[in-house]
C-alpha cells in the first residue's frame, strides 16, 4: 500500500505532467471561470482534475460506444413501407452475449474503483508536514470566521495563506466547525469542497502554488442568504503573508474619533469585536482589521465607505435575510461610525 | 377478434392468503421504523452530555417481559381454538392475551412514572432520555394498538359472532401481536441488557 | 383447448339505456369508489396537476436565475420555491402519479378483478391527496415568529440543525414534515397493496417467471418502498419531538447529531429515486418490445437486474455524504457500491437495444419518446457514475451538475417513459387514440426544450456554482449558461401545453380505439377499452408471458420457446 500513500506534497512528478495533457483537451471555456474545477491550482484539486479527466474519458468512450450502437440499431431497424407484414424473429435471450456484457462492465468499474480508492487515500491520509499552518474555520449564518491559533490572530470571510513550495511544502490546514447550521467550504480552484457541521469538526488542506486570490462560495444550503456567503483565499508569498500576521496581530490603534464613541456605546459591541476596545462580541465577524479587507457582508460588495454606510444602515436592503438588524442610527453617528471604520487598518 | 380459453378455475392454482401476505408487508414496513429508532437508541448510548444514564435508572422489567411474550402463546393458542371451532376456547385463550399485555402496560407506566417523577428522566432532559421514551414509546404505542383489536375479537368472540371461517383473520391479528413480542424482545435486550 | 369461446366484449345482459347521471352522483361515485381504475386515474389527475404546480415553482427560479444579480424574487420567496418544486416533484407528482399507472395496470395484466385491498387502496390515495394539500396549505396557514413562516424553506431534504426550532420558527417545516408523512403512510398502504396483490391475485397459469416485467418491476419498487419510506417516516417523528416536545434527536447544543439526520434521510433518499425510476423501466419494458414487435430481450437477467438495483440501491446511501467527512474507509465502500450499481443497470440498456436489434421498429409517439428515453438514461448513468467516483463528488456535490445529474434521471429517463406510458395506456383508460400530430409536437419540442435546459446545466456545475442560491455574482461567469438554461423552459412548457391539448381534446375527439390499438401481448389489452368495472368476463388462464401472442400466432407460440 506504501505504493498509494502520497508521502511527500508536491511530489507527483509523472501525474503532474499528465494532469497539464489532460488540461489541453479541455476547452478554455471550462477552464477559464474563476471558481472553474477544471483549473486546479493546488494539490487536492489536482488529485481530484487528475481523477476526473480520467472517469470522464472512460464515460465519453461507453457513451459513444453504446449511444453509437442505439442510434444505429434505431435506423438500421426502422420499419420502412415496404416491410412485409410478418413479424421479425423473435430472439428470447443470449448466454454468452448476456455474460460478456456482465463481465466487460465489470472490469471497466475495477478499474474505475481502484484508481478511486487511491485518490481517496492520497487526499484522505496524507502526512502533515510540521510546518503546515492551522486555520480553524467556524462557519456562521452567514459568514466565515477564520482563527489562527498559533498566531493569535482572528478574522472574518478573507482567509490569507502562504503558499507552498512544492520542494518545502507549507500547506494550509483548516479544522472546521459550525456554530449554527450546515454549510460546505468550497473554493473550487483549490481543493473539493468540505462540509463545515455543527458539533463535528472536519479537517481539510489546501496547498496553493502560486499567489493569487481564489474565490469560493458556502455549498450546503444554510438558510437564507446561503447564497451571499462568499469565499475569498489570498494566497501571498512567503513575505507579503508574514507582513499581513504582523498587521493582523495588533490591536486597532488607540483612537479619539467620534465614531468610535458611536460605536462602543451602541448594540454592535454586542456582537463584534475591536481588539484593544471593550467590543468582544463574538456573534458577527471580527472588525479589528476591517478596513484592510476587500469586501463586507461576506463577500457579496466591495469594502467601500458608500458600501459601509448602506451596510450599516439597513443590512437587509444588501443581503436580505442576514442576521445583522438595522442599526438606526441618526446620520451624524451613521458618518462618524463609518469613518471610524474606515480607520481600522 | 381474439379467443381466451375459459377453463373452469383450475383447482391446483393455489396462491398464498392475501390477509397473511399483507400484513407480513406491514411488518416489514414497521419494522424499518424501529430499526431506525433502534439505531438512534444505540448511536446516543453514552453521548449525552448530562442527566441520569441507563445504568442509573433502568431496572430490568422481568414480569412484563414474562406477561408480554407469554401473550404470543396465549394468542396463538387462541388461533388454534378458533381454528377447531371451539369459540369459548378462543375467548378465554384471547381474553387471556389481552389481560397480559395489559399488565405489560401498567408495568410501562409504572416505569415511566418512576423515571419521570423520582428519576427526573424526561424526554428533554438529555440524549438518553429522548431516545428511550421515543423507542419504548413508540413499541408501547403498537402494543396498545394490538390490545384495541384483540379486544374488539374479544368483544365478538364472546358474542359468538365469530366463526371457524374467521380463523384467517385472527391469525393475521395474531402475526401482528408475535412482531409487537418480537419488537419487544429486540428492544428490551438493546435498552435494559446491552445498554446499561 | 376444450371449452374455447370466441370472447367479443364483456358480457352485457342489459337492454335498457341508461339515464345520464347527475353531476352529483358522478362525483359520488368518483369519491367514494374502490375501483382500481378510478383510484388510479384520479393519481394520475392529481399528480397532472401538482406537476403544472411544480413546474411553476421552476419557471419563478429560472426566471429569477437566468441573469445574475436579480431580484426578481426575494432570496425568503427563491428558497421556498425550491424547496417546494422538489417536495412536490417528488412526493405529489412522481409518487402519486407511478402508484397510478401501478394501480390502473397491474390486476388488468395479472388477470385480476381488482387489487387485493380495494378500500385500503382508496384510503391510500385520499390520505396521500391530503398530504399534499396540507402541504400547500402552508403557502395560506403558517405563521410565526417575524411573520416567519408559511411555506417551508429548508430544501426538499431538509437539512438538521436547519429545521431545529431556532433555525426555522414558525410552522413551516411542519406542514413539510405531515405533509411528508401522510404521503409516506399513503404509499406504504399502496406498496403493500400491490405487492400482495401480485402474490396473491395472478390469474391461473401465471407463475412468477410469466409475469409481465412491468409488474416485476412493480414489485421490487414497493418492497423497496417498505425499507426506505419506513426510515423517512421514523426521522420525521423524531424531527416533530425535537420541535415540540424537546427531544434532542437532532440537536447539535445537547450532543445531538446532525449527521444522524442526513444518514437517515438518505437511508430513505437513495432508494427513493430507485422507487421513482423503476417503474419508469417497466414501462420501458412494456413499450419497447411492443413497437420493436419483439419479446424483451433476456427476461430472466431482466427481473435479476432489478432485483440487484433493488437491494444494491439499499446500501450507497451515503454517497450523498462524500462531503461530509466520513473517513476514506467509507467513502471508498461507497463508492465501489456506487460504481457496482452500473452492472446490472447497464445489463438493462444492453438488454433494451438487444430486443431492437433485428426488430421492425415503429416510431409512433411512445416508441419516440422510449428512444430519447435511451438515450438520456445512458448519459443520466455516465455522469452518475463520476459523481460515484467520490473524490470526482467533492468538486461536483451541491453544485449544479448535480442538479443537472438528477433532472437528466427525473425528466430525461422518468418523465420521458411517462409520457410514453400515457400515449400508450391512453387509449385503454379512456377508449380513445391521442392524436399522433400533436404528439410528436409535443415530443421535439419537450425534447429540444429539455436538452437546452438540462445538457447545459452541467456546465455552470463544472464553473463552480453551488446549488440552492437565489442569486450569484456577475463575475463568475455563469450568467450565460443559466440564460441557456432558463431559455430551454419556454421550449419545455410549449410541449406540456401540446400534451395536455392532447389529452383533453382526444378524450372527446381521438379515433376509437378498441381493445388492441398497438397489437400488443399482455393481458391488458384483451379486454374493451375502457375496460368494464369487472376488467374481464371470465378470469383468463396464461400459458406463457406473451399469452396475446400466443393466440394471434398458434403456429409459433412463447410457451414453446421461453427459457
Amino acid at each position: 500500500m506504501s505504493g498509494f500513500i502520497l508521502s511527500e506534497f508536491g511530489h507527483f512528478g509523472l501525474r503532474m505532467d499528465i494532469a497539464h495533457q489532460w488540461l489541453l483537451l479541455v476547452p478554455s471555456w471550462l477552464t477559464e471561470g474563476r471558481t472553474s474545477i477544471f483549473a486546479p491550482k493546488a494539490t487536492p484539486a489536482q488529485l481530484v482534475f487528475g481523477l476526473s479527466m480520467f472517469v470522464l474519458a472512460i464515460a465519453a468512450a461507453i457513451f459513444l460506444a453504446t449511444g453509437g450502437i442505439l442510434a444505429y440499431v434505431l435506423i438500421r431497424y426502422r420499419r420502412r413501407a415496404t416491410d412485409s407484414e410478418h413479424e421479425p424473429p423473435q430472439i428470447y435471450g443470449s448466454n454468452q452475449i448476456e455474460l460478456s456484457w456482465t463481465v466487460i462492465p465489470i472490469i471497466i468499474i475495477v478499474v474505475l474503483f481502484l484508481t478511486t480508492a487511491r485518490v481517496i487515500f492520497n487526499t484522505e491520509y496524507a502526512t502533515k508536514p510540521d510546518a503546515a499552518l492551522d486555520v480553524v474555520v467556524i462557519g456562521h449564518q452567514f459568514w466565515w470566521e477564520f482563527r489562527y491559533p498559533k498566531l493569535g490572530i482572528v478574522t472574518a470571510n478573507e482567509l490569507h495563506i502562504p503558499v507552498s513550495d512544492p520542494q518545502h511544502p507549507t500547506p494550509t490546514y483548516l479544522e472546521m466547525s459550525s456554530a449554527d447550521t450546515d454549510h460546505s467550504f468550497w473554493v473550487p480552484q483549490l481543493a473539493g469542497k468540505t462540509d463545515v457541521i455543527p458539533n463535528r469538526v472536519n479537517v481539510m488542506w489546501i496547498d496553493p502554488q502560486s499567489p493569487g486570490l481564489y474565490l469560493g462560495q458556502c455549498a450546503q444550503y444554510c438558510g437564507t442568504q446561503h447564497a451571499k456567503m462568499l469565499l475569498r483565499v489570498y494566497a501571498q508569498s512567503p513575505n507579503d503573508f508574514d507582513a499581513w500576521v504582523a498587521e493582523q496581530r495588533q490591536p486597532a490603534k488607540a483612537s479619539t474619533v467620534d465614531g468610535q464613541a458611536v460605536f462602543l456605546r451602541n448594540a454592535c459591541i454586542n456582537c463584534h469585536t475591536i481588539a484593544g476596545t471593550i467590543a468582544k462580541g463574538r456573534f458577527g465577524p471580527d472588525l479589528t482589521h476591517l478596513a484592510g479587507r476587500d469586501t463586507i457582508a461576506s463577500g457579496a460588495v466591495q469594502n467601500t465607505p458608500e458600501n459601509l454606510r448602506k451596510w450599516i444602515d439597513n443590512p437587509d436592503r444588501m443581503k436580505p435575510g442576514c442576521l445583522m438588524p438595522a442599526m438606526h442610527l441618526n446620520d451624524r453617528d451613521l458618518t462618524a461610525v463609518v469613518f471610524y471604520l474606515t480607520t481600522l487598518r | 377478434m381474439s379467443t381466451i380459453s375459459i377453463t373452469p378455475r383450475d383447482q391446483s392454482w393455489i396462491t398464498p392468503s392475501r390477509g397473511v401476505v399483507g400484513i407480513l408487508c406491514l411488518i416489514a414496513a414497521e419494522s424499518a421504523v424501529f430499526i431506525i429508532f433502534v439505531v438512534a437508541y444505540i448511536f446516543y448510548l453514552g453521548k449525552s452530555i448530562s442527566g441520569p444514564s441507563p445504568r442509573d435508572v433502568l431496572d430490568i422489567p422481568i414480569v412484563g417481559t414474562i406477561c408480554l411474550l407469554s401473550s404470543s402463546l396465549t394468542v396463538y393458542l387462541a388461533v388454534g381454538a378458533l381454528r377447531r371451532s371451539k369459540v369459548g376456547l378462543c375467548s378465554l385463550w384471547l381474553a387471556a392475551t389481552v389481560l397480559l399485555g395489559g399488565i405489560f402496560l401498567a408495568g410501562t407506566a409504572l416505569e415511566w412514572r418512576q423515571l419521570i417523577y423520582k428519576d427526573g428522566l424526561t424526554i428533554r432532559t438529555n440524549l438518553f432520555g429522548t431516545t428511550f421514551y421515543s423507542l419504548v414509546g413508540l413499541h408501547a404505542a403498537h402494543v396498545v394498538v394490538g390490545l384495541v383489536m384483540l379486544a374488539l375479537a374479544l368483544v365478538f368472540a364472546l358474542r359468538s359472532s365469530v366463526t371457524e371461517a374467521n380463523a384467517e383473520r385472527l391469525d393475521v391479528l395474531s402475526l401482528y401481536w408475535h412482531f409487537v413480542d418480537a419488537v419487544w424482545v429486540i428492544v428490551f435486550t438493546v435498552v435494559y441488557v446491552l445498554g446499561r | 383447448m376444450a371449452d374455447s369461446i370466441p370472447l367479443t366484449g364483456p358480457i352485457d345482459l342489459t337492454s335498457t339505456p341508461k339515464a345520464r347521471p347527475l353531476t352529483l352522483e358522478v362525483l359520488h361515485a368518483w369519491v367514494t369508489t374502490v375501483d382500481h381504475k378510478k383510484i388510479g386515474l384520479m393519481y394520475i389527475g392529481y399528480a397532472l396537476v401538482f406537476l403544472v404546480i411544480a413546474g411553476l415553482e421552476a419557471i419563478v427560479m429560472r426566471l429569477q436565475l437566468a441573469v445574475p444579480e436579480n431580484s426578481l424574487v426575494s432570496p425568503q420567496v427563491f428558497n421556498r420555491m425550491f424547496t417546494m418544486h422538489g417536495t412536490t416533484m417528488v412526493f405529489f407528482v412522481g409518487m402519486p402519479i407511478l402508484f397510478g399507472f401501478g394501480n390502473y395496470v397491474i390486476p388488468l395484466m395479472l388477470g385480476a378483478r381488482d387489487m387485493a385491498f380495494p378500500r385500503l387502496n382508496a384510503f391510500s390515495f385520499w390520505i396521500a391527496a391530503f398530504g399534499g394539500l396540507l402541504l400547500y396549505f402552508s403557502f395560506l396557514g403558517g405563521d410565526g415568529l417575524y411573520g416567519a413562516g408559511t411555506a417551508p424553506d429548508v430544501g426538499w431534504f431538509a437539512y438538521a440543525p436547519l429545521t431545529a426550532k431556532i433555525f426555522s420558527p414558525g410552522h413551516s417545516t411542519d406542514y413539510w414534515t405531515l405533509g411528508i408523512l401522510l404521503s409516506g403512510i399513503g404509499s406504504i398502504g399502496t406498496a403493500l397493496n400491490i405487492v400482495t396483490t401480485i402474490i396473491c391475485m395472478r390469474c391461473p397459469g401465471m407463475k412468477l417467471s410469466r409475469m409481465p416485467l412491468l409488474v416485476w418491476l412493480y414489485f421490487v419498487t414497493c418492497c423497496m418502498v417498505f425499507v426506505a419510506v419506513s426510515p423517512l417516516t421514523a426521522a420525521q417523528i423524531m424531527l416533530l419531538i425535537d420541535r415540540y416536545l424537546g427531544g434532542h434527536f437532532f440537536d447539535t447544543q445537547a450532543g445531538g447529531s446532525a449527521v444522524l439526520w442526513m444518514h437517515f434521510f438518505w437511508i430513505f433518499g437513495h432508494p427513493e429515486v430507485y422507487i421513482l425510476v423503476l417503474p419508469a423501466f417497466g414501462f420501458a419494458n412494456e413499450i419497447i418490445p411492443v413497437f420493436a414487435r419483439k419479446a424483451i430481450f433476456g427476461y430472466p437477467a431482466m427481473v435479476a437486474a432489478s432485483v440487484a438495483i433493488g437491494f444494491i440501491s439499499l446500501s450507497v446511501w451515503a454517497h450523498h455524504m462524500f462531503t461530509v467527512g466520513l473517513g476514506p474507509g467509507a467513502n471508498t465502500f461507497v463508492a465501489l457500491a456506487t460504481m457496482i450499481i452500473a452492472v446490472p443497470t447497464g445489463i438493462k440498456i444492453f438488454n433494451w437495444i438487444a430486443t431492437l436489434w433485428g426488430g421492425n421498429i415503429r416510431f409512433t409517439v411512445p416508441m419516440l419518446f422510449c428512444a430519447a428515453f435511451l438515450f438520456q438514461f445512458l448519459i443520466a448513468g455516465l455522469t452518475g457514475i463520476m459523481l460515484g467516483a467520490a473524490p470526482f463528488d467533492w468538486q461536483l456535490s451541491g453544485s449544479y451538475f448535480v442538479v443537472a445529474h438528477f433532472h437528466y434521471v427525473l425528466v430525461g429517463a422518468i418523465v420521458f417513459t411517462l409520457f410514453a406510458a400515457f400515449y400508450y395506456w391512453y387509449p385503454k383508460m379512456s377508449g380513445r387514440l391521442m392524436n399522433e400530430t400533436l404528439g410528436k409536437w409535443h415530443f421535439w419540442l419537450f425534447l429540444i426544450g429539455f436538452h437546452l435546459t438540462f445538457d447545459f446545466m452541467h456546465i455552470p456545475g463544472i464553473l463552480g456554482m453551488p446549488r440552492r442560491v437565489y442569486t450569484y455574482q456577475l463575475d463568475r461567469g455563469w450568467g450565460i449558461w443559466n440564460l441557456i438554461v432558463s431559455i430551454g423552459v419556454i421550449f419545455q412548457v410549449l410541449g406540456v401545453g401540446c400534451f395536455v391539448c392532447n389529452l383533453l381534446r382526444s378524450y372527446f375527439k381521438g379515433a376509437v380505439a378498441g381493445p388492441d390499438p398497438w397489437d400488443a401481448w399482455t393481458l391488458e389489452w384483451s379486454t374493451d377499452s375502457p375496460p368494464p368495472v369487472y376488467n374481464f368476463a371470465a378470469i383468463p388462464s396464461v400459458q406463457s408471458r406473451r399469452p396475446l401472442w400466443d393466440l394471434k400466432h398458434p403456429e409459433d407460440p412463447d410457451s414453446k420457446y421461453e427459457l
